[in-house]
């Protein structure tokens, strides 16, 4: 795997082979390896190796990117070459910025001087893990192997997969700004299938050590076996117990509109409602690379470091994050007394881009009361528990109504227990409703789902959940 | 490139591999984009790598690289070997793969223009000037426009002796106008939503799509859209233009009929089917007008899924889906083609990249046009009260392909044969095989679109994949409406 050395020296050639102002090397790739197993059996089983090069150059206010994988004399020289002739025909672009220095770059997250609710936060922890790094084809088979053995023990099928990476990130540029970040992750997954019903659970991790393949298949099993014969109950307002894989995924279609972007192009549903009291007194969200739950690189698509920013507290939403550019464009525009702080919090993806900046670590805040899932059950009259969603997309975007399913273990709660199996729902909910009607919550986990990126987020418990439809299995 | 692929099939040989398949791939795109007046992104990649899929012990290892080397390609084979092993520890049966001759052949997509001679001067002008006209309609608050351009020349060679040199090469172009106003968004996008319209064919393609001359009624839908009415709710009859109906047939055709699907073999994360193999030729899928194909040929149209051989070197087919409203065929590969007792793939398995595995995917899965002329203002006229939906904003459908959800840009009312009325939020909702037999009337050729789906994503690891769907406007009795937005 490229390492910063072999990265610094590759960032050296390519500068020597460009003539614009400015040169930006960002680095990406890894060892990949993944096995997929349906039926009770492996039946994909995949590894790859891969390194990538992203380089953009300025010239005089235009810029533009082009990358490849190879590393060649020849190849080095064309990608400079692409990416020159693409900037060089760009118009000037009055909002782009000097590439940042390695000063710029490191400051602000060490001093934290550029927003009231942004502050330093501790070193990053460790994500690299060689027993991850290590994990062979071999020992994922022995895993899939337990996972099988459940599925057949409990008369059941099971389908998921078992991965391995060993991946890093890196960002050079002209003006002295050299990042690098590698980290591991292994993720399990595994749907258990009976014969009219289903049960999943999926954990990812840095350090393969956290994660317990027998005990995710136990549980997927109990939730097939528990969720067998369901019965078509009428669509509805519920109580809706959300445990964390469904949470994030719902929750994650609004973090795209936490950005300065957003606001100036008026497509974030948080537009004039920035300082506004948007959620439940009980929802408070930040975005922090260096939660010890938490993974990724610590710097954004110019090698600015990421700051720990809050988003939402006790409701209120605060702020929205910013790449460089767009915290100059929004300090100058007709916006800049409604978002609350504006700085640059290292957020930004790689330029050029069109959509500035997001917020990827997101931690959702321990209440003081936290509810553990089987209190929230026991607390229920009459409810429904939500194992996953599926196939969530955008309805309305302003009040940010989304639709999507419920999937792989959904559950009828009557007074107070889990009475069976129910068919699944289609769901047509706003994220401003279900946010404001939380009535207790779990203590947040480092959650992984399908819809959205793995998140810091807890089990909810979510009064008059709008269940529009319900299909047939 | 053959060079590469020999000495990866020696040593997968070497090494105890009964079958292997190499693929030498090299990848080039170009990405343009501008936003309210500026350039948004300008991108060139190229990833070029190799990989080898091989089946030892009865069961499936495959692994890919970047490196080129004799060394790095000798590596990589010998890795697909030693993973195919570990596949083998837990397996219920040896894998079997339907026989094909092997091919020794040349195929590259036709095209008029190349899309990468063509200055990125003149391309980043067009878009501009897209932008302007969006821009000049008072209200518009956010325009965006895109171009892109991606070619991949592939080298297959197989231990049975196939040798298939293939080169596709796929154009893009679309924008859309938003418009923010009273705690609104509206928007309005050309020709279709989520990337515009794609099609297997060179720069040819931007000249027929109309891109400037569509800009300004675009930002005007947009902008009147604040002032039309709320969809209303209840059972109507529906007419979708086109391209929501292609969306249609992908989500509640092309995905239920995929093989793998159906068999378990994506239950963890795309979903399973309700098309159980039991449905096969007894199913009413649709109505008596229903005629659906998944045709890979060129005859077929310059669609996303159109190549002349797919990625275990099968040559592309025609295959009959829905006849005259019955269940008639899936999506098969060469491993999969038994269970469903044919002899031969239907030709579908296909990769992202050089680093992914082929899969079953959809080719072009299309909607064939009714037979006796009927132009879509003909189809309006016809109907006495319904909606005429156009553009699709949003889309979900369950994991068996059961219910779905569909909201789309733009509505209007029809009274009396008459568009009366425009109307925001329409969306609809049912279940797949009720809905396709409440279709009652598909406009005829001349009204027929091969739209291009440049972003269907399945697999684990994911892949994104193009793929074709061609339909014209068609009409359906007694659709649930609004229910997405009944509170």
């Amino acid at each position: 795997m490229l390492n910063r050395e072999q990265a610094g020296d590759i960032f050296d050639r390519i500068r020597k082979l460009s003539s614009a102002d400015e040169v930006e090397v960002f680095f990406s790739g890894g060892r990949f390896a993944l096995t997929r197993f349906a039926n009770n059996t492996i039946h994909q089983n995949v590894a790859e190796d891969n390194a990538v090069i992203s380089v953009r150059t300025v010239f005089g206010g235009r810029t533009a990117r082009a990358s490849s994988n190879r590393f060649d004399d020849e190849s080095l020289r064309q990608v400079v070459r692409s990416s020159e002739s693409l900037a060089k025909v760009q118009h000037p672009d009055p909002d782009l910025l000097p590439m940042p220095d390695a000063r710029e770059a490191q400051a602000d997250a060490d001093n934290g001087n550029a927003g009231e609710s942004a502050r330093a936060t501790p070193a990053l922890p460790s994500r690299y893990f060689e027993a991850t790094a290590n994990i062979t084809p071999e020992l994922r088979a022995e895993g899939v192997a337990k996972i099988v053995r459940v599925a057949e023990k409990n008369k059941l099928t099971t389908a998921g997969v078992f991965s391995s990476a060993e991946s890093f990130e890196g960002i050079f540029n002209s003006r002295g700004v050299a990042e690098w970040h590698a980290q591991t992750l292994a993720e399990i997954s595994n749907t258990m299938l009976a014969p009219d019903s289903f049960g999943w659970q999926k954990a990812n991790s840095p350090n393969v050590a956290n994660l317990d393949a027998q005990t995710l298949a136990e549980i997927a099993a109990k939730k097939a076996i528990d969720s067998a014969h369901p019965r078509e109950v009428p669509a509805g307002k519920y109580t809706a117990i959300l445990e964390p894989a469904a949470v994030l995924d719902i929750v994650g279609f609004m973090f795209w509109d936490y950005a300065g972007m957003a606001i100036l192009d008026q497509r974030s549903f948080l537009t004039g409602r920035i300082g506004t009291k948007l959620f439940g007194d009980n929802i408070t969200i930040t975005d922090d690379v260096r939660h010890p739950l938490q993974a990724g690189s610590p710097f954004d698509g110019e090698g600015m470091r990421r700051r720990r920013v809050e988003l939402v507290e006790n409701g209120v939403v605060k702020r929205v994050v910013y790449a460089r550019a767009t915290a100059a464009r929004v300090k100058s525009s007709e916006f800049r007394d409604k978002v609350g702080p504006i700085a640059a919090t290292g957020h930004g993806f790689l330029l050029p881009n069109e959509m500035g900046e997001m917020p990827v670590n997101i931690v959702f805040a321990t209440v003081d009361n936290p509810r553990s899932v089987e209190q929230m059950i026991a607390s229920t009259e009459r409810g429904v528990l939500v194992t996953r969603f599926w196939y969530i997309r955008e309805v309305e975007p302003f009040g940010k109504i989304l639709t999507g399913m419920t999937r792989d273990g959904t559950f009828l709660i009557e007074n107070g227990k889990i009475s069976g199996g129910v068919r699944n729902f289609r769901f047509n909910e706003s994220l401003i409703h279900m946010l404001s009607n939380v009535e207790a919550m779990s203590v947040p986990v480092r959650s992984c789902g399908e819809e959205s990126f793995d998140m810091v987020v807890p089990s909810m418990k979510v009064n008059d959940f709008n269940f529009t439809e319900v299909t047939k299995f | 490139m053959k060079h590469i692929a020999n000495w990866a099939l020696n040593v997968a040989t070497l090494r105890g591999a009964s079958y292997a398949d190499v693929r030498v791939i090299s990848q080039r795109s170009r990405a343009l984009s501008t936003k309210n007046g500026k350039v948004g992104s300008a991108s060139d990649a190229e990833s070029v790598g190799m990989n080898v899929r091989v089946i030892a012990d009865g069961a499936w290892g495959f692994a890919a690289s970047a490196e080129l080397s004799r060394a790095a390609v000798e590596a990589t084979a010998a890795r697909a070997v030693e993973i195919a092993k570990a596949s083998a520890r837990v397996k219920k049966e040896d894998i079997r793969l339907a026989p094909e001759k092997p091919v020794v052949a040349e195929w590259t997509t036709p095209y008029k223009i190349d899309p990468f001679t063509v200055s990125v001067e003149k391309n980043i002008g067009l878009l501009l000037k897209i932008d302007d006209e969006l821009r000049s309609v008072a209200g518009i608050t956010l325009a965006e426009t895109n171009l892109n351009f991606n070619r991949e020349e592939q080298w297959f060679v197989s231990s049975e002796g196939a040798d298939i040199h293939q080169t596709k090469l796929s154009t893009g172009a679309g924008y859309a106008a938003y418009s923010f106003a009273e705690n609104e968004i509206s928007k309005r996008s050309y020709p279709n939503s989520y990337g515009g319209q794609w099609q297997n064919k060179g720069y040819e393609l931007i000249d027929e799509l109309k891109l400037v001359e569509n800009a300004r009624r675009i930002a005007e839908e947009a902008v009147g859209l604040h002032k039309s009415d709320q969809c209303p709710e209840g059972k109507f009859d529906i007419i979708l233009d086109s391209s929501q109906l292609g969306l249609q047939i992908h989500e509640s055709v092309g995905h239920p009929i995929e093989l793998d699907r159906v068999l378990g073999m994506e239950a963890n994360f795309a979903g399973t089917s309700f098309l159980t193999l039991d449905k096969l030729r007894t199913l009413r899928y649709g109505s008596d007008l229903v005629n659906v194909v998944a045709d890979a040929r060129q005859e077929h149209g310059p669609g996303l899924g159109t190549f002349g051989f797919d990625d275990e070197g099968v040559p592309a087919q025609c295959t009959p889906i829905i006849t005259n409203g019955l269940f008639m065929g899936y999506l098969s590969s060469r491993e999969s083609a038994h269970t469903i007792g044919e002899n031969r793939s239907g030709g579908t398995l296909r990769a992202e990249g050089w680093n992914r595995l082929p899969m079953i995917r959809m080719t072009n899965v299309s909607l064939l046009p009714g037979e006796k002329p009927l132009s879509l203002e003909q189809l309006i006229a016809s109907t006495d009260h319904g909606i005429f939906m156009q553009t699709n904003r949003s889309w979900s459908i369950d994991d068996k392909r059961y219910n779905f959800q569909f909201g789309c840009e733009i509505g209007w009312e029809i009274k009396n044969g008459k568009r009366v009325r425009m109307v925001k939020n329409p969306s609809y909702s049912g279940i797949t095989t009720e809905f396709w037999n409440s279709l009652d009337a598909i406009c005829s050729r001349d009204e027929w679109t091969l739209w291009g789906t440049p972003n269907c994503g399945k697999g684990q690891p994911q892949q994104v994949m193009g793929t074709g769907h061609g339909a014209a406007p068609s009409r359906f009795r007694g659709i649930k409406v609004g229910s997405a937005f009944k509170s």
